[in-house]
């Protein structure tokens, strides 16, 4: 990884999986925690934090050995690391490279803060909806309540992460 | 002519054009002709109203347009009646109604209630208010009722007064105006009652002029229409709080005439003691004649959205 001087110094390259690199320095764990990752799953991971970053000033690096994310899971870090970007490896070889985008609609991945959202009612077949209002500053509405939502409140309103296939 | 209301569910006053709400109106006014009679447009068809939550003129003014459209009601007005009591959900609840009547009127303290109701159901519903959110046939009735006091929407200039915070038909009435060009929108609440960011988001998107104030008393020269709701107590944490603002939100007489002569106060009902009882025989007061026009306006929607066919008897569309 050219990109990466000071993180190839201390930590080896991947073989196959993906490389999250450019995460707002600080955010390594909340990346790892909205992909559903708890260290259980059996993955070689790499977190980096707090490492120099031309872009950045500082940044943080998460790579997963052995897991290509999905484009749902892409979309999940964009919510708490717009600035992020993901590198498919194989073979040693970054084959793909994606930046993350916020999509226009976001279902089921957060929840809405409004208590008496239909949303939050106990027992209802329903998932949460947000669309997207403004992506520079990140503002997201509820589609059922209306209440909108800005960047600050995203790490704590995507709970336990996406749901586990 | 074409009928845009066909089978559409009324979730939002935002859901309807400016030339919508124009043709809901033109209606209306031919169904004040049957206001005491009947058109029997809707013989075969069943309304079920689901009111998970308490209302007086809503329900009973969806009953009587229905009932002066020839339609059948089923429905009820509690849900301690109801198996909801028994720990059934919404969505179990409203599929049951769906596969009895053919369109459903839903009140329920969740906001998006009927958003989630519409997605369940395949018959249209109606949103007869959800929550702190949204109450749109109460919007489209306080329109229409602006416009045969004056003959227009346009080009005057509004005071939205009280709890615009949690008030939903505040909120819907705001909405409402967004479709229209008002002069301007005065938005008066105690600090602690402001409008929702979404409301004031929205007014910003669509340029529509506004200010928020904290007294009527500054701007009560300016406007035309005067729309009050209610302060509730239990909005406050502090009581003393509570009692400091109640007064400064009471419309007495002696304030309305130190504004225009053609002045008129709205108030989407019940009131408690907001509005000065003196208030409610002067000219200022518009409000029982607003609640009245809940009839015209509910069967205009009621008979456009199932497709009744209004032009055999009479009326155009």
């Amino acid at each position: 990884m050219s990109s990466e001087p000071e993180a190839t110094l201390t930590v080896s390259k991947i073989r196959f999986g993906t490389v999250i690199d450019h995460i707002p320095s600080g955010r390594a764990l909340n990346v790892l925690k909205v992909l559903g990752i708890r260290g259980r799953e059996g993955y070689r991971i790499a977190v980096l934090m707090n490492v120099e970053s031309k872009k950045l000033g500082r940044k943080d690096i998460v790579k997963i050995e052995g897991k290509i994310l999905m484009p749902e899971e892409v979309s999940v870090i964009a919510l708490i690391a717009p600035t992020a970007t993901i590198n498919i490896v194989k073979d040693f070889r970054v084959v793909e490279k994606r930046r993350v985008e916020v999509p226009d609609r976001i279902e089921g991945l957060l929840r809405c803060p409004n208590p008496t959202c239909i949303t939050n009612k106990e027992r209802e077949p329903i998932r949460t909806k947000f669309r997207l209002v403004s992506r520079n500053p990140l503002v997201l509405q509820c589609e059922y309540c209306g209440t909108m939502v800005s960047e600050k409140d995203i790490i704590e309103l995507l709970g336990n992460g996406i749901d586990k296939r | 002519m074409d009928n845009p209301f066909i089978g559409r569910d009324v979730i939002s006053i935002l859901d309807f054009s400016r030339k919508d709400l124009e043709q809901l109106f033109r209606v209306s006014r031919e169904m004040e002709r049957f206001r005491k009679s009947r058109i029997d447009v809707l013989r075969d068809k069943i309304i079920a109203l689901a009111f998970f939550e308490p209302s007086t003129r809503t329900r009973l003014s969806f009953e009587t347009a229905a009932k002066r459209l020839g339609a059948n009601v089923i429905g009820f007005s509690a849900a301690e009646a109801t198996s909801v009591a028994k720990g059934e959900n919404l969505a179990d609840t409203i599929r049951m109604l769906d596969s009895y009547a053919d369109l459903i009127v839903i009140r329920h303290r969740f906001e998006g209630a009927a958003k989630f109701a519409a997605e369940v159901a395949s018959n249209p519903v109606i949103n007869a208010g959800d929550g702190k959110q949204h109450h749109p046939t109460q919007a489209m009735l306080d329109l229409y009722t602006i416009l045969k006091l004056f003959g227009r929407i346009d080009g005057l200039t509004y005071a939205v007064v009280g709890d615009l915070r949690y008030g939903r038909a505040a909120t819907s009435f705001i909405y409402g105006l967004t479709l229209f060009e008002p002069r301007k929108i005065f938005l008066v609440s105690p600090p602690l009652l402001r409008a929702r960011t979404e409301v004031l988001e929205h007014l910003r998107r669509r340029g529509v002029p506004f200010e928020e104030v904290d007294s009527v008393e500054s701007i009560i020269e300016e406007i035309d229409v005067m729309y009050v709701t209610r302060i509730q107590r239990e909005r406050f944490p502090d009581p003393m709080e509570y009692e400091k603002v109640r007064g400064a939100y009471r419309i007495t007489l002696e304030l309305l005439e130190k504004g225009k002569d053609s002045l008129k106060v709205l108030h989407p009902l019940p009131k408690v003691d907001e509005i000065d009882h003196r208030v409610d025989s002067s000219k200022y007061a518009a409000y029982f004649e607003q609640a009245a026009n809940g009839v015209p306006v509910r069967m205009a929607l009621l008979a456009l959205i199932l497709g009744a066919d209004l032009e055999s008897m009479g009326v155009r569309l």
